[in-house]
This record gives structure tokens, C-alpha cells and sequence, in this order.
């Protein structure tokens, strides 16, 4: 009774510091701007695709494969994670047991993926060490974020080992008492042959103490994650479900200008209503003015860098970097919210995303070529949220590069972006033959 | 067999309407392939392809103005949406169904973009053009003019990535006899020229490199003697790229039309 009372309390602390930071952050969403989800069967056929089935990932076919194993892992895994919450609670041992075969499939492949993962996460733990992966550097990836990942890597170590421990004591507890076990280990069997000599006392401890320290390790996992890069565990897959689904090379409209445009080819078209709108601002400056699937975005990037890898700009060593831009929105949006809570939307630290963390160059490197938002395993946009820096440099600012101010003046006079006068455009079909045969 | 050279005339869609005729393709030249020199010569090799092919078409000449996918990624989204506005008003008016480009740039902002504006067509990249035909049995007789060649194709972001279209130009280019090699980075793989998103009007920021020469010598290392391009920038890009490396002895840049037309003969 003693052990389901501090269960019990436990589990509230977790939920509750859970709410608190949950709350936290999806305050935030307030404070960004409304974009419509349409088309609800393709985003699950997406998410499927993308999230489930993990397709993008196995672009590095290696690693990919070793993080999918995680992920799908890590589903399986959940279920037993829920039943030690429901045993927790109610003093109960292995309560889904009496779901036989399904029950002994779940158990089964738990115990392998909990063997997989730790593998997998060794591997993982090796790279980031001592492998000089280039990916995992550059001047966005300060310290803090290097020891984010190994904390989180070895969180899950410990998570998995912990697993381990728990069934292999469990089995050596039931066999000692000479009680049938529910479920089927095979790794954890092997296991529990190297301890079989242990006395009862012992094993008792350690199953108690497994027990314990998995779940432990869950509560305080799942409450350090929204703090870290690796919020991605919570946020990837919805993030995959309002992710862009049109093809990469569209961008969106600006639905504010069609109405100015309209307007100024044709001034006796109606205006849609009497009522005056608020000005409002052309662009993207502020972490207060990206669209709340840009924050879900900056939110589920867990800085894997495979954007930057592949991003001509990067490449050729400019300043651009995909990873860095998602790394700036939620940076931004975390020190300007105290201030949005409080002031509104219209809170004013005299800072701002472009300039104070994006600078001007980042954004005029880009090509929208959408290497980056083709590489990102969990359907991140960059290029629509660079293309929105863009367009308040030149719309509110008019700040743009020379070139493409002269470029913008051709356009505008001539119909293109060359200095050539439209009377021309036909000068190619002059003097053409075709050879008959 | 006689060599004879028929001159063409290409057909105006403003001509066409006087008549009271709707031709079924429109083929939308870009401006790139209006003022671009060597853009110039692709759009010569594909109206010589259309009229050796009998393909009923026209263009808008003079009518026709720039798309706005400059504009639009660099930015200015007001000077695109009047670009964009006018052309719709010019397209609908001749109630245009299928278009046809050599223009990735241009096939992706009217086949994605022009919509929201009004504007619903059916858009075909060249390469998707010439890959239909060529599965239709339409183009026969390519010559072995590219036997001794190696080609090598370079991916347009705006067709590959933009669009998911990876196979068409390669059909075209697997209709010509000659050796077809791959990049290391191919498909959606592909790195970029360096020219998208208005880069083809600024200047590079400060780097290391420029993504053209990255580009360029990725393709050298092949052992490719022709990059094949389908794309007006992308073809600016890689033939500046093999003019740096000094390449140009050894090596020339082709849009897929070009490569086809030579092996017509036309």
C-alpha cells in the first residue's frame, strides 16, 4: 500500500511538472500565425509514410535503420510502460498478462528492441564521441547541445538496460517462487541463466530495484525532454501530420497582396467589405510572426543536421544553415514569450529574429533549391520560412541585394529580368529551318 | 537522301485566334528562353522538334511576359503577383488548356503556383513532353550521333526535387544511343547549380566556393565529356562551370532538346 501511495504521488509530480511545461510552451502557439490544414486523408497517408514507416530516415540507409529500430522500438516498448503505471497504481503484477498470445508477442519483441536499442544507442553514443561526424558540428552547435544528445542517448541506455534488468529478475523471481511467468523474453531468458545463482533475497532487490528505476527514469525523461533538442520525441510525428504536403517546389500565397494587387489592375473592383482591417505586416521578422506549423517545426527539430549537410550554401562555406534557422525560431520564441504573455503581441524587447539571430546574409544565400526540406526525416520546412525573411526584407524594408533590385526593375519595365526590351521576345524565331529529310 | 531546309514560321497565338483556331499546345518560352543567348538555341531545338513532329502549337510572343518565380524567391511577392495577374488574364483569355516549357522554373510556378491566381492549366516540363512521345513510338530515327559520348544528366531542382520528376529527362536522354553516367548526388540527391531562388541575379555571398564550380566538378569527376541540363539556369551554371575548370575543350553543356534534335538530324 506504502509503495502504490508513493507511486501514486509520484506519478502526479510528473503529470503535474508535465502540464506546467506543456502549457509553457503551447502558450506560445498564441502568439504565431494562423495557417489551415487541409486535406486530412494525404497528412495520415503522410504520417504513415514519414513518421511510421519512418521512409526518410533510411536516406542514410545505416543510421537510418538503426533509428527506425529505436522508434519502432520505443512503441512497443510503450505498452509495457503503460502497464507498469497501471501496476504501479494498483499493486498489480504484469496486469495485461491475460491477454495471452498478443500479451506474449508485445513482451517478446519488447525484450528484443529493449536489446536492439541499447545496441543502437551505443553505436550512436560512439559516433557522437569519437567519430567527427560534420554534421553534428558547426557554429550553431554550441556544447550545450552536444551534451543535450549524450544525455538523452544515455538516458535511454539506462532506460533499456533497466528493461532488461526488470524481466530478468522477474523471470528469476517467478522460477525461485515457483510461479508461472506471464510473457515471453528471450533475451532477458539468457540473461536470467548468468544470475540463477543469486539468492532469493537478491533477486527480489534487484527486480524491486529495476522496477523502480525504469519507471523513474520514464517520469523524469518524459519532463527533461521538452527542455531539450530531443522534444523531437513527442513532437516529430504530429509534426509530420501538419507538415507540407504540396509538392516542395511550391510556395505559398500571399492571400493580403492578391487583394492589394487586384485592387491596383483594376481600382473599380469591389473591396471585400466595408470593415477596415488592421495593416498588417508583410513578412516574417519575429518569432511572433511565423506561422504555428514554422513553430511546430522549430519545435520537432532535434538538430540531426542533415538539412545543413546537404544545402549547397553550407557547402560551399557560407553562412547559411537549415539546422540553425529552426534552432533560431525556438530560441527566439522562448526569450520573447515571458514578454508576449505578458505585454501581448505587440511586446517590444527591441530585438528581433532577423538581425539579432538570423543575419540578412543567412537569408540571400539560400537557392530554394529544397535539398533541406527533402533531406528532413520528419518534413520540416526551411526554405518557406527563409522565403518569409525574405519577402519582409524586400516588402516592408525594401532590402535587397543590388542585383536583385535591378533584376526586380527589368521585371517591372521590361517583363523580364534582363534588361531587354519586350518588342524582342519573339527575336529568337528569326531566321529557323528545319532540316527535311 | 536530300538535305532541304524549310524555313518555319511559328505560330502566334494572337494570329491563330484571328483565324477562329485553338491550337492544342501552348508553348510557353519563358523569358530565359527569349533573351538568354544560349537559352536562345534550346528554344530553337524545340520548335524545330514541334514542327518536325506536326505538334499543332503556338506562343504567346510578345504577349507573354516574365513568370514572376524570380520575383516571387527573392521576395517580391507584389512584382510577382502582377506578373502573374497579367499572364493569367493573357492565358485565359485564349482559354488555354496544356502548356509546355523547357522552363522547370517556369513549369513549376504556373503548374503550382498560378492557380491560387486563377490561372488551371496542364503544364509539361520539355522532358516530360519528349519522354511521351518517345513512349508513344512519335520519335523515331535518333541517329548515332552521341555513340562515343559520355552524358552525364544534372538534375533540376524546380523538375526534381520541386516536382518529383526524375524519370523523364532520363527517358529522353536513354533514347539516345551513347553511355549515360550519374552523378554521386543524383535524383533527389541532387545539388543544385547554385542559380535558384534569384541567386542567377546576385552575387554569391562570401564562402569558399561557388555552388556552380562544386557542382561542375562533381560532374568532371564522372568521366562525362556532355552535361546534359534541362533547365535555362542550371545550363548559365554548368557552362560557366566548365569554362573555371577549362574544360571546355573536353567538355560541353546540352539541354536534353539540343541532344534530341542532333540525333534527328533536324
Amino acid at each position: 500500500m506504502t509503495a502504490q501511495l508513493i507511486f501514486a504521488l509520484t506519478l502526479l509530480l510528473t503529470l503535474g511538472v508535465f502540464a506546467f511545461t506543456m502549457r509553457r510552451i503551447f502558450i506560445n502557439f498564441r502568439y504565431t500565425k494562423k495557417k489551415a490544414l487541409h486535406n486530412i486523408p494525404a497528412r495520415l497517408r503522410e504520417t504513415f509514410k514519414v513518421a511510421i514507416a519512418q521512409e526518410k530516415i533510411f536516406r542514410h540507409p545505416v543510421m537510418g535503420l538503426l533509428h527506425a529500430l529505436v522508434f519502432w522500438g520505443f512503441i512497443v516498448i510503450l505498452f509495457g510502460s503503460i502497464e507498469m503505471v497501471i501496476d504501479g497504481l494498483f499493486g498489480t503484477e504484469r496486469v495485461f498478462g491475460f491477454m495471452g498470445w498478443f500479451y506474449n508477442f508485445l513482451m517478446a519483441s519488447g525484450d528484443i528492441f529493449a536489446a536492439i536499442i541499447a545496441l543502437a544507442i551505443l553505436v550512436f553514443l560512439f559516433r557522437r564521441l569519437f567519430l567527427h561526424v560534420k554534421r553534428f558540428y558547426g557554429p550553431e552547435m554550441k556544447p550545450v547541445s552536444k551534451a543535450d544528445a549524450n544525455l538523452a542517448l544515455s538516458f535511454i541506455l539506462f532506460l533499456m538496460l533497466s528493461l532488461l534488468g526488470m524481466n530478468t529478475f522477474y523471470l528469476l523471481e517467478m522460477h525461485n517462487e515457483g510461479h508461472a511467468f506471464v510473457g515471453v523474453y528471450p533475451v532477458s531468458q539468457s540473461l536470467a541463466d548468468l544470475f540463477a545463482g543469486m539468492n532469493d533475497g537478491s533477486i527480489i532487490f534487484w527486480h524491486n530495484f529495476n522496477w523502480w528505476f525504469h519507471i523513474l527514469l520514464i517520469f523524469v525523461f518524459a519532463n527533461v525532454l521538452p527542455y531539450s533538442k530531443h522534444f523531437h520525441v513527442f513532437m516529430s510525428v504530429p509534426n509530420v501530420f501538419v507538415s507540407r504536403i504540396e509538392p516542395l517546389g511550391k510556395v505559398d500565397n500571399m492571400d493580403n497582396i492578391t487583394k492589394e494587387v487586384k485592387l491596383m489592375l483594376d481600382p473599380s473592383a469591389p473591396m471585400d467589405s466595408g470593415a477596415e482591417e488592421p495593416i498588417e505586416k508583410f513578412g516574417v521578422s519575429d518569432a511572433n510572426d511565423v506561422n504555428w506549423v514554422n513553430y511546430m517545426n522549430a519545435l520537432s527539430c532535434t538538430e540531426c543536421g542533415r538539412c545543413t549537410a546537404v544545402c549547397p550554401a553550407n557547402i560551399t562555406g557560407k553562412l547559411l544553415s537549415p539546422r540553425k534557422i529552426m534552432m533560431d525560431v525556438r530560441a527566439r520564441m522562448k526569450e520573447k514569450s515571458d514578454g508576449l504573455i505578458r505585454e501581448g503581441a505587440n511586446f517590444d524587447d527591441g530585438k528581433s529574429l532577423i538581425g539579432d539571430y538570423i543575419s540578412e546574409e543567412e537569408l540571400w544565400a539560400c537557392t530554394m533549391c529544397n535539398a533541406c526540406a527533402q533531406e528532413c526525416p520528419i518534413n520540416i520546412n526551411q526554405p518557406s520560412l527563409i522565403l518569409d525573411m525574405r519577402r519582409y526584407l524586400v516588402l516592408e524594408q525594401s532590402k535587397a541585394p543590388s542585383g536583385l533590385n535591378t533584376a526586380f526593375a527589368n521585371i517591372e519595365n521590361n517583363g523580364a529580368p534582363w534588361q531587354f526590351s519586350p518588342e524582342d521576345r519573339m527575336n529568337w524565331a528569326e531566321e529557323l529551318y528545319l532540316n527535311e529529310k | 537522301m536530300t538535305n532541304e531546309k524549310t524555313k518555319i514560321q511559328v505560330p502566334l497565338m494572337a494570329d491563330l485566334a484571328a483565324e477562329g483556331r485553338k491550337p492544342e499546345w501552348l508553348f510557353w518560352v519563358g523569358s530565359a528562353g527569349a533573351f538568354d543567348d544560349r537559352y536562345k538555341k534550346v528554344t530553337r531545338e524545340f520548335a524545330k522538334i514541334l514542327t518536325h513532329l506536326k505538334i499543332d502549337y503556338a506562343v504567346l510572343g510578345t504577349e507573354e511576359s516574365d513568370s514572376g518565380d524570380v520575383a516571387r524567391r527573392a521576395g517580391n511577392e507584389m512584382l510577382f503577383q502582377m506578373q502573374a495577374l497579367q499572364n493569367i488574364d493573357i492565358l485565359n483569355g485564349y482559354e488555354v488548356k496544356k502548356i509546355v516549357t523547357c522552363c522547370p522554373h517556369d513549369y513549376n510556378t504556373l503548374k503550382n503556383e498560378y492557380p491560387e491566381l486563377g490561372g488551371h492549366y496542364e503544364l509539361w516540363h520539355h522532358s516530360q513532353f519528349l519522354a511521351d512521345l518517345i513512349e508513344k513510338g512519335s520519335i523515331k530515327g535518333l541517329s548515332e550521333a552521341f555513340m562515343k559520348n559520355k552524358i552525364v544528366f544534372h538534375d533540376p531542382c524546380y523538375l526534381g526535387r520541386g516536382n518529383g520528376e526524375y524519370a523523364a529527362p532520363r527517358s529522353v536522354l536513354d533514347a539516345i544511343p551513347g553511355q549515360k553516367l550519374e552523378m554521386k548526388r543524383n535524383k533527389s540527391f541532387g545539388l543544385c547549380c547554385g542559380a535558384g531562388g534569384g541567386q542567377m541575379f546576385k552575387e554569391a555571398e562570401k564562402g569558399d566556393k561557388e555552388v556552380f564550380i562544386e557542382r561542375t566538378e562533381e560532374a568532371i569527376e564522372t568521366g562525362a565529356d556532355i552535361i546534359a541540363t534541362a533547365c535555362p539556369f542550371c545550363m548559365v551554371m554548368m557552362t560557366d562551370g566548365i569554362k573555371y575548370k577549362n574544360q571546355e575543350d573536353r567538355m560541353k553543356n546540352y539541354d536534353i532538346a539540343e541532344l534530341l534534335s542532333m540525333s534527328l538530324g533536324l
